[in-house]
């Protein structure tokens, strides 16, 4: 039996819950109880971060992914109504054949690097990781090296913001709205 | 490296507690409580109506636009968490760094404001028309407001009323 | 594994005790928070409120009869308890019971990393605000699920003003935080505390007091209490989210609503209100900062029910307007006074006299202004 410690044991559970969320995302019927287990999925993803000592990022992937990105999945899929799986069923395959070619490259992918087994990929973290996770490190990268990319990112965002407004006005823009009858 | 953990660990543990003393109060929840169900308790309060079709329908897409527009400002103030961790060490150089990038995403909160996304109005709704195309309409008479209608009908006026004679 | 399981307890033990504590005195708290919500609305309205249950079945308690009604939470709790569960036949029976847990789960999680006295504190997690903002995102779940599950209209309705509502809010809560990171460098609620000193000038509601009114704001709104409880308007939507809960599922709910308030109290006291630090007094033994501490909290807890109380309810409209195009820009502009004042003067004292200069301009700006720039 391998060394347990507390972290292994930590990853053990954290690693099985991401899988078995990443299974009830696929294999539930219900499209709400497969955003559920989407989120459950980010949570212990989260986890698994905290373990990597990246601390900033692991409460930005629940803040951002599980807190934000989630509730407009879960909206859509209210807004949608999908009660069962049978109306999202594909007409054309094509897609399926993608789907089919991406996930066996993948697997492909994973294969290979769990073959290498060199000393690069095994778990082990440095001494200095504690401090880089830290938000202290990682502003002050952002602020110093990475300052351009930092204020691009807001232009990026920007994008988002008009892109969010243009979608939102193929179905009601100001015009549309004032002009409302009034019941 | 077993800091970080372990204090999330307390966490998980606190937790934890939590949860077994519900699941508790469920348990004996469950072994005091009766269980008696009939038709009418089944149903879906309606305020005593008949409950008419399911809730699951389409809402207001509005929800939708808000929650698009929030993923974008969380994310803007996740990004100024670092920088305001290391705010005082660089002083004036941090803020004109923050000015640019708050500036330029109120740009896009105005860009939102100003074309109506912000507004919360009353959606145009899509009443259900009755299919009355069999008969042509009456037309529309300029005067037809309630007063005019009152003053029709009254005995004075009432033979220039463009009303049926009874 | 049993070598692991004595290497938690052993890692643990001194916590356990505190967990406990913490446990039992938040589950307390809540039971007597609804019963002095109930006493003070009754006050504030000129009614008597609950004045009857004693608790005359134990001898030893029997002093405490009748009059002022301590024993009504307990009463509730049993009523609560031996109420028949009845889910809608139409609901999503495994969304419908989840909904609560997750509701208790997130006020539960976020009072773990609070401190309670100088190093007290469950887990002293290092980057505690973002963690709390992290989990208060997660609570619009618990709403937003059980106002879907229950496949009732006015459940869903509840459900999702509230969702749209807590996310909206989020935003500037968010803003009002990163201001209290300017101002004390650390995510660390511990070091957010002591940056804070026994020094009531440097305490962040003198340093940042727009921040704090945002923040409060804010978190009227994250906790649906009026005036922001739309969610649960009776008037128009029965019961709002809760609606087709009875029974034990109901009492989570209820639990968690009232936890959520204590949790936003204590997270208000430790960010603005100095947290356990004691006036004038800098290094207090750890009951007094306790003691402090709890004060602190129950004055604001006194505060969310004195709004709730007076304040009528916003219109929805009003409430997205105020969360949007007030609130939003006023917690952007807030961070840039507090980042620029910090540049320029560096030192608190004058930070706090220049703060309070600029609020007063700001309300006496906004009392100027006609009433409807703020919220048409």
């Amino acid at each position: 039996m391998p060394e347990i410690n507390l972290s292994t044991a930590f990853f053990i559970g954290l690693g099985s819950l991401t899988i078995v969320a990443s299974l009830g995302t696929i294999l539930s019927r219900s499209p709400v109880t497969s955003a559920l287990f989407l989120v459950l999925n980010f949570f212990a993803l989260g986890g698994i971060y905290l373990l990597l000592e990246a601390q900033f990022i692991a409460v930005v992937q629940v803040i951002v992914y599980a807190g934000a990105i989630m509730v407009l999945f879960l909206f859509v899929i209210m807004l949608l109504n999908l009660e069962d799986e049978q109306r999202l069923t594909e007409r054309y395959d094509v897609k399926k054949g993608f789907a089919i070619l991406f996930a066996g490259l993948l697997l492909v992918e994973v294969l290979y690097v769990v073959g290498l087994k060199t000393p690069a990929i095994a778990p082990r973290l440095g001494t200095v990781a504690a401090e880089i996770g830290t938000a202290k490190y990682i502003g002050q990268q952002l602020l110093t090296e990475f300052l351009f990319p930092f204020e691009i990112i807001s232009v990026l965002l920007l994008g988002a913001i008009v892109g969010a407004v243009v979608l939102a006005k193929k179905n009601f823009g100001p015009e549309r709205a004032t002009a409302k009858t009034t019941l | 490296m077993e800091n970080t953990i372990s204090e999330f660990g307390k966490v998980f543990i606190f937790l934890a507690l939590g949860v077994v003393l519900v699941v508790g109060g469920f348990i004996t929840s469950r072994l005091l409580r009766p269980f008696r169900p009939n038709t009418e308790k089944m149903t879906t309060y309606e305020c005593g109506e008949e409950p008419v079709g399911s809730s699951w329908v389409q809402f207001n897409i509005r929800f939708y636009v808000i929650a698009l527009i929030f993923i974008i400002f969380d994310v803007e103030i996740l990004f100024l968490f670092p920088w305001a961790t290391i705010y005082k060490q660089l002083g004036t150089f941090a803020l004109v760094e923050a000015l640019i990038f708050i500036g330029i995403l109120l740009v896009g909160l105005a860009y939102a404001w100003v074309k109506g996304d912000l507004e919360w109005v009353r959606p145009n709704p899509n009443v259900p028309q009755l299919p009355t195309k069999k008969f042509e309409k009456m037309p529309a008479r300029p005067e037809a407001s309630l007063l005019s209608l009152v003053e029709s009908i009254t005995p004075a006026s009432a033979s220039e009323s463009s009303l049926p004679k009874v | 594994m049993n070598a692991l399981a004595l290497l938690l307890v052993m890692e643990l033990g001194d916590r356990f005790a505190l967990m406990g504590v913490v446990l039992g005195v938040l589950l307390t708290a809540v039971a007597y928070t609804v019963y002095a919500e109930r006493r003070i609305a009754a006050f504030i309205q000129n009614r008597t409120g609950p004045d009857r249950v004693g608790f005359d079945l134990i001898p030893q308690l029997k002093f405490l009869k009748g009059a002022i009604g301590l024993g009504q939470p307990l009463a509730d709790v049993i009523k609560l308890l031996m109420k028949e569960d009845v889910v809608p036949e139409n609901a999503n029976k495994f969304v419908h019971a989840l909904a609560p847990l997750i509701s208790l789960f997130a006020a539960l999680t976020t009072i773990a990393v609070v401190p309670y006295a100088k190093g007290v504190a469950i887990a002293d997690v290092n980057i505690g605000i973002l963690y709390i903002l992290a989990i208060t995102s997660l609570g619009v779940y618990g709403i937003t699920l059980s106002g879907w599950a229950s496949n009732s209209k006015y459940s869903l309705l509840g459900g999702l003003r509230s969702s749209a509502q807590m996310i909206s809010y989020e935003l500037s809560m968010g803003l009002a935080v990163v201001s209290v990171v300017v101002l004390t460098n650390a995510l660390n609620m511990g070091e957010i505390v002591e940056s804070q000193t026994s020094n009531p000038l440097n305490w962040n509601v003198c340093r940042n007091l727009l921040g704090f009114i945002i923040f409060t704001t804010a978190a009227f709104a994250e906790t649906n209490r009026a005036p922001f409880d739309l969610p649960e308007a009776e008037q128009e939507l029965v019961g709002g989210y809760h609606t087709e809960y009875s029974s034990m599922k109901f009492a989570l709910f209820f639990l968690a609503e009232y936890a959520n308030m204590i949790v936003a109290c204590t997270v208000i006291v430790t960010l603005f209100l100095g947290g356990y630090q004691v006036p004038f007094w800098t290094d207090a033994p750890w009951f007094v900062q306790v003691g402090a501490f709890i004060t602190k909290t129950l004055f604001m807890m006194f505060v969310f029910i004195w709004v709730r109380w007076t304040l009528p309810r916003f219109k929805y409209n009003q409430l997205m307007d105020l969360g949007w195009k007030f609130m939003l820009p006023l917690g952007l502009f807030n961070l840039l006074i507090v980042a620029s004042t910090i540049v320029i003067f560096g030192n608190s004292l004058p930070l706090s006299i220049l703060n309070l200069v600029l609020v007063a301009l700001c309300v006496a700006g906004s009392f100027a202004a006609k009433p409807q720039s703020k919220m048409a």
